[in-house]
């Protein structure tokens, strides 16, 4: 089902989508219209245009591919599904992410994947082509993160204070030096064998999705972020 | 100097050998090991260094052998330097540690409504009789449309927004499954279904075993976003959005991974042993339009059907927020005074940040009503509520309806020892051991709630009776039912009532 967006409120959108019985949808002419696909299951929808903030917020199992970039708080709680962004994402894109999958082909802003968390087969994955903006993984609490610096000629493809807080789950970061200020709670290491089977196929999807080579990704040199087990997050406590 | 205690215990069991019969019942209820036989001298002893003053071992004990009391040995007095002082640096210069505490303050802070009295009908107006007259304690809350829609015939379209409907103006507000038990969770589920009102899953998701009680239960969501998932959402009567927590204004939470074990971990959508960790912000909520954002993703995926809460501890500025707030598309603002109760909180932040909740709510539902904006909101507060004539008061400040959470807990049997924080509730409450939590039996707990709310409720309408008032929409904001005793002009300004004599 095709749907023109023009003159549509998001709340009339969203209805439409919900209300029909068809699996997949187009959607044309989106000009900024927020909550597109918020809590959707069981449909494929692909966005035309420039979706607004929250795009997939709570998603529950819907595919949705947005051919040019999103805005801010993409995926936000969204506890499965897959979103493909071809361009970049704004800020805060996978926040508090469960489940699913979220691809963006460019950049991310700042806040990516944080409070990420992972409960048995609930395994998030946030994958990201070029760079992040600051506070990358904040909170992280599970899940995957792989940020692939596409651009960035093996410079850290990150911001500020990656990690920080960070207290389950993995980042995994294509280049060849760390970012300068990673914090205490984070060790950083070469990415083990181990390590490297398990992005291998994460990316075989990611790669093919966006009509990357893999190997040539695999070629370069990655780090892998884990919480410190010796420097948990936490603060010494005195009871009264 | 070191191995030195400087440490006295604050307080000393005593126990009269007399009536002692050495049943060791004391020994098996205390959790904090303070009680123990003594085979060589054949008697019961105790440790008092770990004596939380919690009541247990005297409540059960069953020759009534014990008591607790407040030691007597006595530091040099001093106004400026009291002992508590004296003995919290003591503690810290030992530790290096942030004191942690738990529940409301224990500071003397001024109750403001231990400063204002109620008024009553005589001659004209007169006084109403509950017992004969119907009183109407039912409220809705909820953004109140004013506008009236007609159809082409001239016919009023009934139209609402989303609203949730109390039968007592009094809610049991969030306390996460985590922080409290198993059982203490299933009783305020229980208790809120029986009474028509409602419960709060706190920020630590929602139970499997407690998805029935959705239709009188609030989901909250908070910074960390614990358990939350479409089906969580779709659960709830209401969702609160957390903004701060009255006790800890700032402050985020942290649930240690060691309490993160079997269910919890579960409900949480963690795995054991891991840290709950939610600090103070949402980090993606840093305006007014952000929080809007929030609001309308959370109507979204809930198809509008639910209204929405947004909580917020009384700070200084709260007028201010809590009218943009008015403005976010939320339907329920609730407001956490500072004398809130917490599983756990830095001391330093629980006694010294945020304002009391008489104050907040007055100036609150002042700075709405003069911008014309308090019908888009219904106010809750909460932050020690202990009395029914507290929740007339803060009806009569303008409140719609009260949060409950430390009483709820006294009625289930908490002595306000204030060691939640350590996780050995002798009281099966703020505890997950399941010896401790089976001490609570979720049948009796429940009733005991019932009885509790439901003896409120009488009052209220008692109070309301004597007032000449039949209903709580007619007292709510009405403070010229509210007289201030022994208040300054500020503090009588603030609050918008008279002095009483006046
Ligand atoms: S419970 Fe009472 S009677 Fe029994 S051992 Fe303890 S103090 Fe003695
Ligand atoms: S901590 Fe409680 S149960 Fe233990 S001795 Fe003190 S009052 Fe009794
Ligand atoms: S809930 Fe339990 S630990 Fe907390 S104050 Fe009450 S009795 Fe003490």
């Amino acid at each position: 089902m095709v749907i023109d967006a023009s003159g549509l409120s998001y709340k009339e959108l969203n209805e439409r989508i919900k209300e029909s019985s068809d699996t997949e949808f187009d959607i044309e002419n989106l000009k900024g219209q927020r909550y597109i696909a918020t809590g959707s299951k069981g449909k494929k929808i692909v966005i035309h245009g420039t979706p607004g903030n929250d795009v997939g917020a709570f998603l529950d199992g819907s595919e949705v591919e947005i051919l040019s970039s999103a805005q801010d708080a993409t995926g936000d709680t969204m506890n499965d599904g897959k979103i493909v962004i071809h361009g970049s994402a704004g800020d805060a894109a996978g926040y508090a992410m469960r489940g699913g999958k979220i691809y963006i082909r460019g950049r991310a802003g700042y806040r990516a994947g944080i409070h990420m968390k992972a409960y048995k087969e609930k395994r998030p994955l946030l994958i990201i082509g070029e760079s992040a903006g600051s506070f990358l993984g904040e909170y992280q609490a599970g899940g995957t993160i792989i940020v692939l610096g596409l651009s960035s000629d093996g410079k850290p493809p990150v911001g500020f204070f990656c990690g920080t807080g960070m207290h389950g789950g993995k980042i995994y970061l294509r280049c060849n030096e760390l970012p300068p200020d990673l914090p205490e709670q984070v060790i950083a290491e070469d990415m083990s064998e181990e390590d490297e089977k398990e992005l291998r196929e994460h990316l075989k999807d990611y790669a093919a999705t966006f009509n990357l080579d893999i190997e040539k990704i695999l070629k370069e040199h990655f780090f892998v972020l884990k919480p410190n087990s010796q420097n948990p997050y936490k603060r010494l406590y005195t009871h009264i | 100097m070191s191995g030195i205690n400087y440490l006295f215990p604050e307080y000393e069991v005593k126990r009269d050998y007399d009536r002692c019969i050495a049943c060791r019942v004391c020994e098996r209820q205390c959790a904090n090991e303070v009680h123990h036989f003594d085979d060589k001298r054949g008697k019961m002893v105790s440790d008092d260094t770990k004596c939380v003053c919690c009541q247990r071992c005297v409540s059960l004990c069953p020759t009534r052998a014990l008591k607790i009391v407040k030691t007597d040995n006595t530091f040099k007095t001093n106004a400026n330097w009291r002992e508590n002082m004296i003995t919290n640096i003591y503690r810290q210069a030992d530790t290096g540690g942030v004191l942690l505490a738990s529940m409301g303050t224990p500071k003397e802070y001024p109750v403001y409504f231990d400063k204002m009295l109620i008024n009553a009908s005589q001659v004209t107006n007169p006084s109403i009789d509950p017992l004969r007259e119907p009183m109407e304690t039912r409220v809705f809350l909820g953004s109140k449309e004013t506008k009236i829609i007609r159809d082409s015939d001239g016919r009023i379209v009934p139209h609402l927004n989303q609203h949730i409907e109390l039968s007592t103006p009094i809610m049991f507000s969030a306390m996460s499954y985590g922080s409290i038990s198993y059982n203490a969770h299933r009783a305020l589920a229980m208790a809120a279904e029986e009474l028509g009102t409602f419960y709060n899953t706190g920020e630590g998701g929602l139970h499997e075993d407690f998805y029935k009680y959705g239709k009188n239960t609030i989901v909250q969501v908070a910074s960390g976003r614990f358990g939350v998932k479409p089906e969580y959402l779709e659960a709830g009567a209401a969702l609160e959005i957390k903004m701060g927590q009255g006790a800890k204004p700032g402050i985020g939470g942290h649930l240690p991974g060691a309490k993160i074990v079997g269910d919890v971990s579960r409900t949480r959508m963690i795995p054991e042993g891991s840290d709950a960790i939610s600090p103070a912000p949402h980090h993606d909520i840093y305006s007014i339009e952000d929080l809007r954002q929030l609001i309308f993703a959370l109507k979204e995926a809930t198809d509008y059907k639910k209204p929405v809460i947004v909580k917020v501890a009384a700070v200084h500025n709260i007028a201010a927020i809590a009218s943009g707030i008015a403005r976010s598309g939320a339907d329920i603002i609730s407001i956490d005074g500072f004398r809130g109760g917490t599983g756990a909180a830095p001391a330093a932040i629980r006694d010294n940040v945020g304002i009391p909740m008489e104050l907040a709510l007055a100036s609150v539902d002042k700075r709405l009503r003069d911008e014309g904006i308090r019908n888009n909101v219904s106010l809750v507060v909460g932050g020690s509520i202990r009395s029914s004539a507290d929740i007339v008061k803060a009806i009569a400040l303008g409140a719609d309806a009260v949060y409950i959470a430390t009483s709820a807990l006294i009625a289930l049997g908490c002595h306000l020892c204030r060691t939640c924080h350590l996780g050995r509730c002798n009281w099966g409450i703020a505890t997950q051991r399941p010896d401790l939590v089976k001490r609570l039996n979720p049948n009796i707990g429940k009733e005991r709630l019932v009885n509790l709310i439901n003896a409120w409720t009488n009052e209220i309408k008692e109070i309301m009776g004597g007032m000449g008032i039949n209903s709580i929409e007619a007292l709510k904001g009405n403070r010229a039912m509210l007289r201030g005793i022994g208040l300054n002009e500020k503090e009588l300004e603030i609050l918008g009532i008279k002095h009483a004599g006046e």
